[in-house]
């Protein structure tokens, strides 16, 4: 047993195989009376703490064993909630659909912050302490790790028999103490062992050896590596961005900021010096199922075909399918959606077209049943606000209404309901090209007007009510929704990602052992031979170590040859 | 021809799901012998000779004061004259062991026969996940038997089997389909297998762990000279080394689990443009990774060893099932790739 040292530097204590742990650590010398002083030290009774004693005092708990599995615990079940409501950061349509199911429950969970519960107070807070702990731990740690690699092996036990695996057995005729010593080492050292052979206090011979210090690296490896994670996620955010844009095929978007749909830039990010490729969606071509009944409609491949210019003028042709982005320029192109653009053609009474193009429509089911608004703000009598439903493959359902039967492009119709009065765009107030705000419009085809909606299939032709002129429904395009990302610190994530993994492996299966082999001489002449080892750390196969280690030893001295090999200046070389 | 081997997938299911019922039984029956023959030799021994004995243990150095790690425990005679004394084998484990094994071989078949009618993994879905995951579990049990003794468990991990396999056939069956195309990608081989892995390990685990909250309640009871209870516990090995074999057989599975963790983010940035996004599964797992990252904490917190930590595992499992069977279908989220229909 260690003998308890008189003064401690910190809140850590050393292992009975002197590693430097949290003092609850079960491998920690399990000393009961520095314990009590530990609870003097803590209960303040008759006792006064200082500022100074108070801080350590918290420190110590802070950094003990029992409270980083406490907030370990409490980061799980932290984490629950994040998972039973919507959030903002994964679902945001959801916390919208969640206010309007529960407007009672909504505000005060709002209050809680459990709809943003991973960057809530409450969840940060916790990670944020068990990181501290962390870094209060493996601090002096790392310090005492690096002394222990640079160090000897410690001094071998006077009473190997309290030790795991002893056994004692008495060397064969004519053996030599230190040539069985130096062969007991030569063993050791083939097996990875650091060794150093020592000159006990009544005369015996023997080798003490360690192994296994990559245990304690890779578990310090491990713990630095989450810790990188925290804080090149931290930075990350800052100077990353998203964005997002939907190009109809046969149009191209140039990644500027202006020329996204939507921009979401980090802290640290403007948004001025994007790269300025620019890329041409030339086809979208998308598949569905027909053979398997089981699973009609399903879809089976999304691929963009892509024509991407660099700054410099060069470009390339390319494929952005779902698991294939496009990575150009420090960004990725991922296809994340599709639709349909169906191409509308306007025109006053005389003929001259004042309006046509692609329209994005936002699909509403997995038939691809679509809607989408077209704003006509010129040329006409009247600004026109048009609401459009698109179905790819018109089909009655079995209520005889008109709905989408199949994704595919077999029977495509457009429904609309249009609109006229002033659109408001004017006003300077910005507005969704994916709404129609028709509180201060008149509806003159559709649902609630004399002329019902217009329904047009590719080619026709309809005339607007009220002469306005004619709307043809020239022809339909595919879109894909592109997402741009730009994660500068992604790699970095990767990279502490592998360090966690290898740490993880060392830590649980390099085992870190002592061992020693022992030779004493009696006054006869007779040499006895002990062996043992010691656990640092969970080490299921000691004991099996030392046997083998014993029986190889012995094999060895059964060979007189061998064991007499090393030259007596080798006995005292303590470098592994 | 996919429909002939799905057929033959379904049917032989339906075989296997049979013989573990059998296998369950027989398993159980020997526990049941183990149970008859346990409390027909207990001589409740009085407090005081166990503590001779256990002087006597200290005084030998096989004490365990200082219990760094098991290993400095060697077994007392006592516990080793325990579990000589009922044989390990009766002829109904040997019954057991051999119907486990056939009906795994059928299971095997069912597998592959899946993989093939569907042309890709057989685990795209829950269904197809549920059909793999318990061949992996009984498949691991199977493969721990060559090293370790512990066909006693059986009756647990075999009737954990039969359960989850039904629960499958009723709830999460679906035919063969085409993989959507987020799905196709080489990281469903990679990140599903190795959760499938995690899986089973935990499931181990998890028996392990629970056998060993059993064998600690009745030693403690033997301690305290109250009634025994569970008296097949007799012919189990002592709590410590279930709690050792419990932790080895769950840190595997931990790294496997911190494996698909970090494939299914290098996964995810591909399919869905980031590698964390706090979608209802990532947070699961997440929950599921920090679960067991604690369970081996309280290992190495003193206090916390031994049945503290045994909880830990178990919750850890019960996290497992329920990302799986709840989350999966119940939650919204990205995962949705049960196959089901609501």
């Amino acid at each position: 047993m260690t003998a308890a040292r008189g003064t401690r530097t910190s809140q850590f204590d050393r292992t009975a195989g002197g590693d430097l742990l949290p003092s609850d650590h079960i491998d920690t010398v399990d000393d009961s009376t520095r314990d009590e002083r530990g609870a003097g030290e803590a209960s303040v009774g008759n006792l006064k703490l200082g500022p100074l004693g108070w801080a350590r005092w918290f420190w110590r708990q802070l950094t003990s064993m029992r409270t980083a599995l406490f907030l370990l615990l409490m980061l799980a079940l932290a984490a629950v909630p994040g998972s039973l409501v919507p959030q903002h950061l994964s679902d945001p349509n959801g916390v919208t659909q969640y206010k309007l199911d529960h407007p009672t429950l909504y505000p005060i969970l709002d209050k809680l912050q459990l709809f943003d519960t991973y960057s809530s107070v409450w969840f940060s807070a916790i990670y944020l302490l068990l990181f501290v702990s962390l870094v209060g731990c493996i601090i002096p740690r790392v310090k005492h790790h690096i002394d222990a690699m640079m160090a000897k092996p410690p001094k071998t036990p006077v009473r190997l028999n309290r030790m795991a695996g002893f056994r004692s057995v008495v060397a064969p005729e004519g053996t030599d103490a230190s040539a069985a010593v130096a062969g007991a080492q030569k063993l050791l050292k083939s097996q990875g062992y650091r060794t150093v052979v020592l000159d006990g206090p009544r005369g015996e011979k023997s080798v003490s050896a360690e192994r296994g210090y990559l245990r304690e690296t890779g578990n310090l490896v491990f713990h630095i590596a989450l810790l990188g994670i925290l804080i090149v996620v931290g930075i990350g955010g800052s100077f990353g961005w998203t964005a997002q844009r939907i190009v109809t095929v046969g149009q191209t978007y140039v990644d500027t900021n202006v020329n996204l749909d939507s921009f979401n830039p980090g802290r640290w990010v403007t948004g001025e010096n994007l790269p300025p490729y620019s890329v041409t969606v030339n086809d979208l071509s998308v598949k569905y199922e027909k053979a398997n009944t089981s699973a009609a409609g399903e879809p089976l491949d999304y691929d963009a075909s892509v024509t991407a210019t660099r700054a410099d003028g060069s470009s390339y042709d390319a494929h952005i399918k779902v698991n294939h982005p496009l990575r150009i320029d420090g960004t990725s192109v991922y296809l994340l959606g599709n639709g349909y653009s169906p191409v509308l053609t306007f025109r006053n009474p005389q003929g001259k077209v004042v309006a046509s193009g692609p329209t994005p429509f936002l699909a509403e089911n997995s038939n691809m049943l679509s809607q989408g608004v077209v704003k006509v703000t010129d040329g006409l009598s009247k600004q026109l606000g048009v609401m459009g439903v698109f179905m790819p493959t018109a089909a009655r359902d079995a209520n005889g209404q008109l709905a989408s039967s199949y994704p595919g492009l077999n029977n495509p119709r457009l429904s609309l309901t249009i609109f006229s009065g002033n659109l408001g765009l004017d006003d300077g107030v910005p507005q969704s090209v994916y709404e129609l705000n028709a509180d201060h419009l008149k509806q003159i085809a559709g649902p609630a007007a004399k002329t019902p909606a217009l329904d047009l299939g590719v080619g026709e032709t309809a005339k607007l009510p009220g002469n306005l002129g004619t709307v043809t429904f020239d022809k339909v395009e595919r879109y894909a929704s592109l997402d741009v990302h730009h994660d500068p610190t992604q790699g970095w994530v990767l990279v502490f990602a592998i360090l966690i993994l290898g740490g993880l492996l060392t830590s649980l299966f390099v085992p870190r052992r002592r061992m020693w082999v022992k030779a004493k001489t009696d006054a006869s002449g007779a040499v006895t031979l002990e062996y043992a080892g010691l656990a640092r750390g969970e080490d299921p196969r000691l004991d099996e170590a030392v046997e083998s280690l014993a029986s190889a030893h012995q094999s060895q001295l059964a060979e007189p040859r061998l064991a007499g090999a090393g030259t007596p200046s080798e006995f005292n070389e303590t470098k592994a | 021809m996919t429909d002939t081997l799905s057929t033959i997938s379904e049917i032989a299911i339906y075989v296997v799901m049979g013989l573990y019922v059998v296998a369950t039984a027989l398993f159980a029956l020997d526990l049941a012998k183990r149970s008859a023959e346990g409390s027909a030799t207990t001589t409740v021994r009085s407090a005081v000779e166990r503590r001779a004995e256990a002087g006597a243990a200290v005084a030998t150095g096989g004490g365990s004061a200082n219990a760094a790690t098991a290993t400095l425990v060697r077994p007392t005679e006592s516990a080793r004259a325990g579990s000589a004394g009922i044989p390990g084998s009766s002829r109904m484990l040997r019954a057991a062991m051999t119907v486990t094994t056939v009906a795994w071989v059928i299971h095997l078949l069912s597998d592959v026969t899946r993989g093939i009618a569907a042309h890709r993994v057989p685990w795209a879905n829950m269904w197809e996940f549920s059909l793999t995951g318990t061949l992996v579990i009984v498949g691991l049990f199977l493969a721990a038997n060559l090293r370790w003794d512990i066909r006693w468990i059986g009756t647990f991990i075999l009737g954990l089997v039969c359960v989850l396999l039904m629960v499958a056939q009723v709830r999460y069956y679906v035919p063969v389909v085409p993989l959507p195309p987020a799905l196709q990608s080489y990281w469903l081989v990679i990140h599903i297998m190795v959760a499938i892995f995690g899986t089973g390990f935990f499931a181990l685990g998890f028996a392990l762990a629970a056998a060993q909250l059993g064998q600690s309640w009745r030693e403690r009871r033997q301690e305290l000279s109250l009634p025994p209870v569970l008296p097949f516990l007799k012919s189990l090995p002592d709590a410590l080394t279930l709690e050792n074999l419990s932790y080895r057989v769950n840190i595997i599975g931990f790294i496997c689990w911190t494996f698909t963790l970090i494939a299914g983010a290098i996964w995810a940035e591909k399919a869905w443009g980031r590698y964390w996004g706090w979608d209802t599964k990532e947070v699961w797992t997440f929950i599921i990774w920090v679960i067991y990252a604690g369970y081996i904490h309280a290992r190495a917190t003193r206090g916390w060893r031994g049945r503290p930590s045994a909880w830990l595992a178990i919750a850890g499992f019960v996290a497992v099932m329920f990302n799986f069977g709840i989350v999966n279908v119940f939650f919204h989220g990205l995962h949705s790739y049960s196959g089901l229909t609501n």
